[in-house]
């Protein structure tokens, strides 16, 4: 890549701070520039996001329907999965699977409830209803 | 508590960190090329049944830590690096540090890195940056892919330096033990040696999953995703494959044109054509990589939607691994005299 090429495209980035860049020069000598960003990288964040959405509201009408608890829903909005759910709650993975079910999570405890809230850094009520108000 | 200090920016995070620890020891000659080098970097693994945020595992560099590890021990810089299982311990031993003048390295989760946009807040580990003070309640850092320095509260740093999952930080601390002089033949030995450990890296390791094969490997999937996943789930693996190519701050082709720019400041101490040479190839490398991100985005974004688009994709990785494995062949073939 030619030091004139490097993109500056907007980006997830460039509020914060621009990336520096390796490129060459017109001698064919390496350098450092900045770059605010490139879209092709930018348009790959959103691909990832978009999914992660569609994850979030897919979870919360099958919770809604109470196909699944709520656990499922703040799983999709945390971006977490079993295992790094299991290493904030020190809860078990198969536990954990245990508490998807709806059922399962209306009888948990108030000391498991408190523990999944905490992971998921929601109160024990906005956990149940799936309320949560940010940003 | 504030210590003198002058931040760095780097393409690539553990080189900043690596880079700014060692020039603070007195290796001012260190540069995020010639540590990224000398580290041995460059990489590429597809980890299979693996998936990170429903997508495959891909990496475009060496395992986290190793560059720091490496380049140090290459160099002959004993390293202090410790793990801690208690929050208090943890913070007790950064404080000590500071104290003592000595600014630290520390891997940290980017999911709570407040600094960060959101955009960018995934569980992800493996991030590092440096504590240099402490003022007030804010610890004073030095995070490579920043322009300028930023705070974190002793709260916030103790969530990050906590994250949980894989590659957990454990509030995992590093530094260079000792200030060191590091003549020019030992950087001139650390080079070639680095250069050797990547060669064998690239191209010796067994298993179809990494180096160059895993390259191949990976073209090999790309021509079956659309068949096997349908295009919006293909789209996401190849949306995947372009945000671990283009990690925060490796602009393009990144550590491609990161090993390239080494190569050449190699040269300066093994004055070989070859090296030159072999940048070139390099640089040819990450070009060729931005051009299949380009394609792989025409998929993404749903512009291309045929077979055809996607044995294009396929072929490129295959073209990128025959151009890798001539360059490393190529270094292979170096006589080096000293």
């Amino acid at each position: 890549m030619k030091k004139e090429q490097i993109p500056q495209d907007p980006g997830a980035l460039d509020k914060l701070t621009k990336e520096v860049c390796y490129a060459v020069d017109e001698s064919g000598k390496y350098v450092t520039a900045l770059s605010s960003g490139w879209e092709v990288k930018a348009a790959a964040l959103g691909v990832a996001w978009e999914d992660i959405e569609k994850r979030i509201s897919t979870a919360k009408e099958k919770a809604m329907r109470k196909e699944a608890s709520p656990i499922v829903f703040f799983m999709e909005l945390r971006l977490m999965d079993i295992g790094i759910l299991s290493s904030y709650t020190g809860f078990w993975k198969w536990t954990i699977k245990r508490h998807l079910n709806y059922k399962v999570f209306e009888k948990l405890s108030p000391e498991k409830l408190r523990k999944y809230a905490e992971a998921f850094n929601v109160s024990v009520e906005e956990l149940k209803t799936m309320n949560v108000h940010e940003e | 508590m504030k210590n003198d200090f002058t931040h760095l920016q780097a393409a690539h995070c553990e080189n900043g960190v690596t880079t700014n620890l060692l020039r603070m020891a007195g290796i001012e000659k260190i540069t995020e090329p010639l540590a990224f080098g000398i580290g041995s970097g460059l990489f590429y693994i597809y980890i299979p049944f693996l998936k990170v945020n429903n997508a495959p595992a891909i990496a475009f560099r060496n395992m986290p830590g190793h560059i720091f590890k490496r380049t140090a021990n290459l160099l002959d810089v004993s390293i202090y690096r410790k793990k801690f299982s208690s929050k208090e311990e943890a913070q007790k031993a950064l404080e000590e540090r500071l104290a003592a003048g000595q600014p630290v390295g520390c891997q940290v989760g980017v999911f709570y890195l407040t600094y960060f946009p959101k955009e960018y807040r995934f569980h992800f580990n493996a991030h590092n940056l440096i504590v240099f003070g402490k003022e007030g309640d804010d610890y004073l850092i030095s995070d490579p892919i920043m322009e300028s320095v930023t705070k974190l509260s002793s709260y916030e740093l103790e969530r990050v330096r906590f994250a949980k999952g894989a590659m957990a930080p454990k509030g995992q601390l590093y530094y260079p033990k000792e200030r060191r002089e590091v003549s020019d033949d030992m950087i001139k030995l650390a080079i070639k040696k680095g250069i050797k450990r990547n060669i064998r890296d690239m191209l010796h390791i067994p298993g179809s999953f990494v180096g160059v094969s895993g390259i191949i490997y990976t073209a090999k999937k790309i021509r079956k995703w659309r068949d096997q996943l349908g295009l919006e789930k293909a789209g996401l693996y190849l949306a995947q494959l372009v945000r671990m190519q283009e990690e925060i701050g490796t602009g393009g082709g990144g550590f491609r044109y990161i090993y390239g720019a080494f190569l050449q400041e190699a040269h300066a101490f093994h004055p070989y054509d070859e090296l030159m040479n072999i940048s070139k190839s390099f640089t040819r490398a990450g070009d060729m990589w931005r051009n299949a991100a380009v394609q792989a985005a025409g998929i993404y974004r749903g512009r291309l939607t045929s077979q055809q688009e996607f044995n294009i994709m396929s072929d490129y990785l295959i073209e990128i691994a025959a151009v890798e494995k001539e360059a490393f062949r190529a270094l292979a073939k170096i006589n080096w005299h000293s």
